[in-house]
Order: structure tokens, then C-alpha cells, then sequence
């Protein structure tokens, strides 16, 4: 029995991932829950959103390397992440004006609106792989650990390391200022009062003095920057991979559906469930369980419940389940 | 004030508005009465813009605004309220109210951000405004009230109060008394005379009430089958033949109290 070491284990392996993963599905899930909430459809489109803002943010990383300019210890990444935003926004301006703008004005029902953004999904996903290619492309710079494995075994003399690494570190912290901002805008500025009474009465807010055109751009905008915030950090995290961030289209709707669509606080909570029951089902045990129970009982197999390769089945079972109990999420969303 | 002018609304096959022609005069309280599914409150939705009339034309002050989405028509100073109350429901009474005047400086991101003073100045007054809306309307209780809370009878307070909070010129009230007992039902009236007298609201109200019709309209114009049956002062309309066979029925003709 040691359960120090079975806590650091845990914590290396399965808490801190796990952390870093749900800030960026909590991020993602936001923009989804969003779109739903103040423009009343389900974005499709959001996974290659995410790629196409980290993949500007990415280019520019380039160009700033390039030119030999740095952050220090940090990810040049987070100098290029304003300019990815700005990309990011212009580019989904530009498909409402083209695209969405038309069905709105008809008052399209919903469904329509969800085929239409398959479309843009499709065409953002070629344009993304048309500029930077499928390939895997890792653009994390600076330092990588904030403490590795070998540092903390030499602090604390245990067995175990527990290594925090600097895009996770970064991850948690630009998640918690991000929502910050988000929650403070939405609750506190006129902006965001507007579109919030945009959500929770369109026919009223288009008698009152609120423009929705103007709530729609705005949208769009925070869209876009949380969007881009949430792909980079997963790019910084992992790598970038335009086919990966469509699939990241599956546990991001989990997370907005389990937390209930359309409610901010939900989409946060439901990004967190997601990506802890992802990691600790996916999780070989085996290290953990050998530590907790005596030694004639360690298991010989990796006690692992689930592939990683079948991680994507966690958030399906989840949201299946969700569906069909609690429709309206966690936090009492519209119903789906 | 407001000319409708010949206007047809259809709903595929069926005409809900069939070429309705009025006039509302400036300074008055029109009642807008008829039987369900007369077309009143779809001529409601085409003057406030929520639809567009199939044909016709509607001019405020000489100047077409047929068509014209509701939030323009609201910067010109044409309001509407609604049959069922509408609300924003997440947000406070106050909020409610604070929501409605547009143009506010801190509908600018850049304002969010940089313009602190002057949004802080400019709530401060919304505020003031708003509560002062609520102490008009004797809900001040209900400020800090949720506003998915408050009664049907609140809410439609709340809608009317929603007008208060800019300088309207017409305001459109949709059935403001239905389901509103009669102190509220009479607090709702006089605040709407009160506006009239004291700040020259236009009003034109639809209603089935005929107390409350007979109270505070002149004059007062009946529709039936989406065309205009009758105008004049209610007396007028209680003794009109056509009105009587299409609303009032005919076992009222004598009596003095029709409706309610």
C-alpha cells in the first residue's frame, strides 16, 4: 500500500490530462452552446472553426519565429493567438454575410441552419487542409515543462513523477481568465445583456432598440476568439491535425448537450464530465491499483476498461444517455 | 398619424388582413375592436413590421415605412406590445426595462472596453429611469424580480412600462386588459391616459373590454373578416347595424353594457 505514490500516479496520468482536456472541450462546448442559444442552431462547423483559427494562429507562429521573435519561456503561439482570433472572425464574418445571412432573413427553420453548417464545415475543412495540409504539425515553443517528472522526483525523493507541463499550465490558466471575461461580458456589459435578451426572446428584442444584426456580428466574434483560443490550446497540448479537430466536433456537442445547450455555466461542466470520464475509462489502472492494494492481489493485466482508439464511444454512450433521461442537460438548456 | 392604406396580408390561401384602410389621428387613443380572427393583431404585426403586407401601404407622418424591419420603426418612435406579455426572462424587471432603449454607447465593443465613464453615466440614468417607469406603474417591488417570476398581469404592466422607457410616439397595444383583473385592469388604464395627457403618446389599442373601450378610446374602429366595418365614437359603433351583426350580436342592441 502506498497511496502517495497512487495519488501522484493518478494525478500525472488521469487529473491533470484530464484538467487540461476539459478547459479546452469547456471552451469549445461554449462557442457550440452559444451559436445555439443567440443564433438558434446547431453549429456544425465549430470543429473546423477551431482548425481554421489555430491554423492562422499557427501561420503567423511561423512568421514570428521566423522573424526570431519570442515569448521567452512561452509559446510564441500566444503572440500569434490575437492575430489567429482576428483571422478566425473574418473569415466566419464572411460566411454569415454569404451564407447564413440569406436563411436568417427567411427565418429558416433550425434544421435548415444545421444542414448549411455541414456544408461550411465541409468547405472550411478543404480550405484548412488546402493551406496547411493533413499532415500533423507541432508548433509548441519554449520551455516544455513547468516541472518534469525527474525535477519532482528529486524534490520530493518519491517514486512517482509528477510532471506539469507548460501547455498545460497555460491551458488552465487562459481557460479560466477566458471564461472570466465571457461570463463578466455576458453579464455585465450591454453587449452582452443584449444578447442574452436576444436569447431569451427574439420577438422582443427585435421590438426593442437592440440591433440583431449587431448581436449576430457580435456572436460571431466571441465565436471565433473562444474558438481559436480553444484549438490553439489543444494544438499547444497535443499537436494540430485538421482531421483531428473535426473529430473534435463529437465530445465538444457532448459536452454543450450534457451541460444543457445554450447555458454557458453548463457548457463549462459538461466539458469537464466529458473529458474525465474520456480519460479515466480509457486509463490503464494497472500502475494505480498495484500501488493501492497488497502485493499478492496486483493485477496482471493493464486494467484498462476501454481502447483509446474507442475513446469517441465515451462521449456517444454519454450523450445517448443524456438524451434520453435528461434532455434538456445538467443545467436546464433549451431542450435539443 | 399613421395611414394604413389598402393593405392585404395572406397566409397562404387565406386572407387575414383583405385590404384594410384607416387612419389613426395623432393625440388619440383608438380602440381597435372586432371578433377573433378579424385581422387585428396580424395589422398590428404589419404596421409594427414583423410582417410584410402581401399589397398596400402604410405611412407615418407622410413617410412610407411599409416594410420596414420593427427595429427602425422603433428608433422612430412606433412601439408595440404583445397579446401574450413577452419578457426576457433571465434578467431582472429593471433589466427589463434598462434593455430597451437602443443606441447605447455600451452596444459598442470598443466602448466595452475603453468607454467605462461614459457607459457607467449612461446606466446610472437608464436606472434612474427604469425605476422611476416602475414606481409609475406601482411595481417597485419587483425591480430586482426575475422577470420569468412576476404574474401574467405583472408582466403585461412590464410591457406597457417597456414603452415608458423612450420617447415613444404610437404606441401599439395588443390586448393589454386579457387575462388582467380589474384593479390592474383600471392602474393600466390610467397609466395609459396619463402617458396620453402628459406626453403625447398615440395610442391604439385592441381590446374586447368594452368598459374599458368605452372609458379611454376615441374613436373607435371595428374590423371584421380583415376589413375595416365602422369608425367613430363607440356610441356610434354599438348603434352601427353592420357591427352589431358581425361582434356584438344582435341580442345586446338594447342593452347599455356590451361585452365584457
Amino acid at each position: 500500500m502506498d497511496l502517495l505514490n497512487a495519488f501522484i500516479t493518478l494525478s500525472n496520468f488521469v487529473i491533470i490530462p484530464a484538467i487540461a482536456y476539459g478547459s479546452q472541450l469547456a471552451l469549445g462546448a461554449l462557442g457550440v452552446t452559444l451559436i445555439y442559444g443567440i443564433l438558434r442552431f446547431s453549429n456544425f462547423a465549430h470543429g473546423d472553426t477551431m482548425a481554421f483559427g489555430t491554423m492562422v494562429t499557427i501561420l503567423f507562429t511561423w512568421w514570428f519565429q521566423h522573424l526570431g521573435l519570442s515569448l521567452g519561456p512561452f509559446p510564441t503561439a500566444l503572440l500569434a493567438l490575437p492575430f489567429g482570433i482576428a483571422g478566425c472572425a473574418l473569415f466566419v464574418l464572411l460566411t454569415d454575410r454569404a451564407v447564413y445571412r440569406f436563411y436568417r432573413v427567411q427565418k429558416a427553420k433550425p434544421v435548415i441552419l444545421v444542414i448549411v453548417s455541414m456544408g461550411v464545415m465541409f468547405i472550411m475543412n478543404g480550405v484548412v487542409r488546402f493551406i496547411i495540409g493533413p499532415d500533423d504539425h507541432n508548433f509548441g515553443d519554449g520551455e516544455r515543462f513547468i516541472i518534469s517528472a525527474r525535477t519532482f522526483r528529486e524534490m520530493t525523493g518519491l517514486e512517482e513523477g509528477l510532471a506539469i507541463r507548460t501547455s498545460t499550465g497555460i491551458t488552465v490558466v487562459t481557460a479560466v481568465v477566458v471564461v472570466a471575461l465571457l461570463f463578466w461580458f455576458l453579464n455585465k456589459t450591454r453587449t452582452g445583456k443584449s444578447m442574452r435578451a436576444y436569447s431569451d426572446n427574439e420577438d422582443l428584442a427585435l421590438l426593442s432598440g437592440i440591433n440583431p444584426e449587431k448581436v449576430v456580428v457580435v456572436t460571431w466574434v466571441i465565436v471565433a476568439a473562444l474558438a481559436t483560443v480553444a484549438g490553439t490550446l489543444y494544438g499547444l497540448d497535443k499537436s494540430f491535425k485538421a482531421f483531428t479537430y473535426f473529430q473534435l466536433l463529437l465530445p465538444i456537442f457532448a459536452s454543450a448537450i450534457v451541460g444543457g445547450l445554450g447555458s454557458p455555466v453548463g457548457a463549462i461542466a459538461g466539458g469537464f464530465v466529458i473529458a474525465f470520464s474520456e480519460v479515466t475509462i480509457t486509463y490503464a489502472w494497472k500502475k494505480v491499483i498495484t500501488y493501492v492494494v497488497p502485493e499478492s492481489m496486483a493485477p496482471d493485466g493493464l486494467v484498462q476498461l476501454l481502447s483509446t482508439d474507442y475513446k469517441f464511444a465515451v462521449s456517444f454512450i454519454i450523450l445517448l444517455v443524456v438524451l434520453l433521461f435528461r434532455p434538456t442537460g445538467l443545467f436546464k438548456g433549451k431542450s435539443v | 398619424m399613421i395611414k394604413v392604406d389598402n393593405v392585404v396580408k395572406t397566409f397562404g390561401g387565406f386572407r387575414a388582413v383583405d385590404g384594410a384602410s384607416l387612419e389613426i389621428r395623432q393625440g388619440a387613443i383608438t380602440g381597435l375592436i372586432g371578433p377573433n380572427g378579424a385581422g387585428k393583431t396580424t395589422l398590428f404585426n404589419v404596421i409594427a413590421g414583423v410582417l410584410k403586407p402581401t399589397s398596400g401601404k402604410v405611412t407615418m407622418m407622410g413617410e412610407d415605412i411599409t416594410g420596414l424591419p420593427p427595429h427602425d420603426l422603433f428608433h422612430k418612435g412606433l412601439l408595440r406590445t404583445f397579446q401574450i406579455a413577452h419578457e426576457f426572462g433571465s434578467m431582472s424587471c429593471r433589466e427589463n426595462l434598462m434593455m430597451v432603449p437602443g443606441n447605447q454607447s455600451g452596444e459598442s465593443l470598443w466602448n466595452t472596453w475603453f468607454g467605462r465613464k461614459r457607459i457607467a453615466d449612461e446606466e446610472r440614468a437608464l436606472r434612474a429611469k427604469a425605476d422611476e417607469v416602475l414606481e409609475f406603474l406601482t411595481i417597485s417591488h419587483l425591480a430586482e424580480q426575475k422577470a420569468s417570476q412576476i404574474s401574467g398581469g405583472q408582466k403585461k404592466l412590464l410591457e406597457l412600462g417597456r414603452t415608458m422607457m423612450v420617447d415613444a410616439k404610437i404606441v401599439f397595444l395588443d390586448e393589454v386588459g386579457a387575462g388582467v383583473n380589474r384593479t390592474l385592469l383600471n392602474t393600466i388604464g390610467d397609466a395609459i391616459v396619463q402617458l396620453n395627457k402628459e406626453r403625447g403618446y398615440t395610442f391604439v389599442v385592441i381590446e374586447h373590454d368594452m368598459d374599458f373601450i368605452g372609458r379611454l378610446c376615441d374613436p373607435v374602429i371595428c374590423m371584421a373578416e380583415g376589413k375595416v366595418l365602422a369608425q367613430g365614437t363607440l356610441a356610434e359603433i354599438k348603434a352601427n347595424e353592420q357591427v352589431i351583426e358581425a361582434y356584438l350580436g344582435t341580442g345586446l342592441k338594447n342593452k347599455d353594457m356590451v361585452g365584457a
